[in-house]
């Protein structure tokens, strides 16, 4: 029943952060302040674990692998497909609500208890439009972004470690990643990412915009948005998989 | 002028506010006084953080609890709120915080905004502190910064929920001659939620006493210290220094 009521009082959230923004140029001015503050701060952490998933996987693929009548090749291409499929869209995506859905948490649920919402909301504005909106926008503008990206580091990552380790030529492990390319499945990586990113950034606002309390309830929302967040994004990865690629 | 009509509030089955009419007037100081929580209910029915659930609150004739939230709006900008603890943005500097009302629902040129931002900041004595952050300035400038925001659309009434909270005397003293003269330069009609009784021995030019969820006296500052109301003597008279001054 507790679900339920959830569940209905995030509609109703997401719904008032859907109404037209008050004044647009305050929604262009705070969606450039999101776009930094949750996408251009999160390039780093993005890249580091890309190009070390990257060597991970190719090597993992690689040790899997070590077969005479298996292709070297199937090595970059198995490192490929891992990556765009699985890793750059869902597993960076989980990372991202460590890094950004808490934030978005922690910042709005402690502007609820020092009375900043209540602030914006006597002073005739919608809080949850100028707070929440520009959040879910940024996060769906910038995290296809972040995942492209995250995309080439895993596969750059890949062509080091077969550098470095010599378990493959890399002239096979590039030719692996050209082979049977479907451009669908970059289509598909980006469709989840895109919801991923409303789930994030949609399910943190609201965690943050609905804490009732002081500094614990604040921590306490924030750890409940990365949880909800983290399965929430699983629970889509299942269904958007069954539904694309079945 | 706001007038309070019979409102009933209670939160969970717990009755906090029952049957209370007062009004709160034009040009003057209005000091909410009383147990806590009472005061800041209706503080926030007024405002509109609460919604009575009987009774209904008056602005100028407006009909402000029946109306729609859209139609709420235009009362609300002639609105001017001093939260508790001031609740600047805390990402946003001095200057951003009190042109943040000027953004939002003025059309003026950057350099009118300047300007209204220095007006303002001016009355509050708050100098060269604009591209400061909340964070990096006192508690005291906190609260004259959030009264700078809350005049800067020259509002028709301000609201202030424990102006002096977590200031030292000195400062609480001058944060309430601040209000004072804003009212009476503005011409407000300004309502104070307070439990300091040097605020309303210093500025209550109408208080209203609240007790066990009801309006239990009505006064000013002269005539508070006489009364024989035994409830509010126990508040007014709680601490040995005003059972000394009454000696």
């Amino acid at each position: 029943m507790k679900i339920l009521t959830n569940v209905g009082d995030y509609v109703m959230v997401i719904l008032q952060a859907f109404k037209k923004p008050d004044k647009g140029a305050v929604f262009r001015r705070q969606l450039l302040i999101d776009l930094r503050q949750l996408g251009e701060t999160s390039i780093g952490v993005v890249a580091i674990i890309s190009i070390f998933f990257g060597t991970i996987i190719a090597i993992q693929m690689a040790y899997n692998i070590d077969n005479p009548l298996v292709p070297k090749t199937s090595i970059g291409f198995g490192t490929r497909q891992m990556i765009i499929l699985e890793f750059a869209p869902t597993i960076i995506s989980l990372i991202l609500v460590g890094k950004v859905g808490s934030n978005i948490a922690s910042e709005i649920g402690t502007m609820r208890v020092t009375e900043q919402i209540d602030a914006l909301k006597v002073m005739g504005i919608n809080p949850a439009n100028y707070l929440i909106l520009p959040k879910i926008t940024a996060a769906m503008l910038y995290n296809p972004v972040l995942i492209v990206f995250s995309m080439g580091l895993g596969l750059l990552g890949g062509w080091f470690s077969m550098l470095l380790t010599g378990l493959i030529p890399t002239d096979a492990y590039i030719e692996g990643l050209r082979s049977w390319y479907d451009p669908f499945t970059l289509t598909y990586a980006l469709i989840k990412t895109e919801v991923f990113a409303f789930i994030i950034a949609s399910v943190s606002g609201y965690k943050g915009y609905t804490v009732k309390g002081g500094s614990v309830e604040v921590g306490k929302s924030s750890t409940d948005a990365v949880v909800i967040c983290t399965i929430l994004i699983v629970f889509f990865d299942l269904i958007l998989t069954q539904m694309f690629l079945t | 002028m706001i007038e309070v009509k019979n409102i009933s509030k209670s939160f969970e089955g717990q009755m906090v506010l029952q049957d209370i009419s007062t009004t709160f007037e034009k040009g003057k100081t209005n000091l909410i006084i009383g147990q806590s929580g009472s005061g800041k209910t209706v503080l926030k029915c007024c405002i509109g953080l609460l919604e009575p659930d009987k009774g209904e609150v008056v602005f100028d004739g407006n009909n402000f609890s029946g109306l729609k939230e859209k139609n709420k709006k235009k009362i609300r900008q002639e609105m001017g709120v001093l939260f508790q603890g001031g609740a600047l943005f805390d990402s946003y500097t001095v200057e951003e915080n009190v042109m943040f009302p000027l953004n939002m629902f003025t059309k003026m040129t950057l350099e009118e905004k300047h300007n209204r931002v220095n007006e303002v900041l001016k009355h509050v004595n708050i100098i060269n502190a604009n591209n400061k952050y909340p964070s990096e300035i006192s508690g005291g400038m906190i609260k004259r910064v959030a009264i700078a925001r809350a005049i800067a659309l020259n509002p028709k009434y301000l609201f202030c929920d424990e102006p002096n909270s977590g200031l030292d005397p000195k400062t609480a003293e001058l944060i309430d001659q601040l209000i004072s003269q804003l009212t009476e330069s503005f011409d407000m009609t300004t309502v104070i939620n307070t439990h300091d009784m040097n605020s309303v021995l210093q500025i209550g030019e109408k208080v209203a006493y609240i007790h066990k969820g009801e309006l239990w006296w009505e006064g000013d500052k002269h005539n508070i210290l006489n009364t024989d109301n035994t409830e509010l003597n126990d508040f007014v008279f709680a601490t040995e220094l005003t059972r000394r001054v009454k000696r």
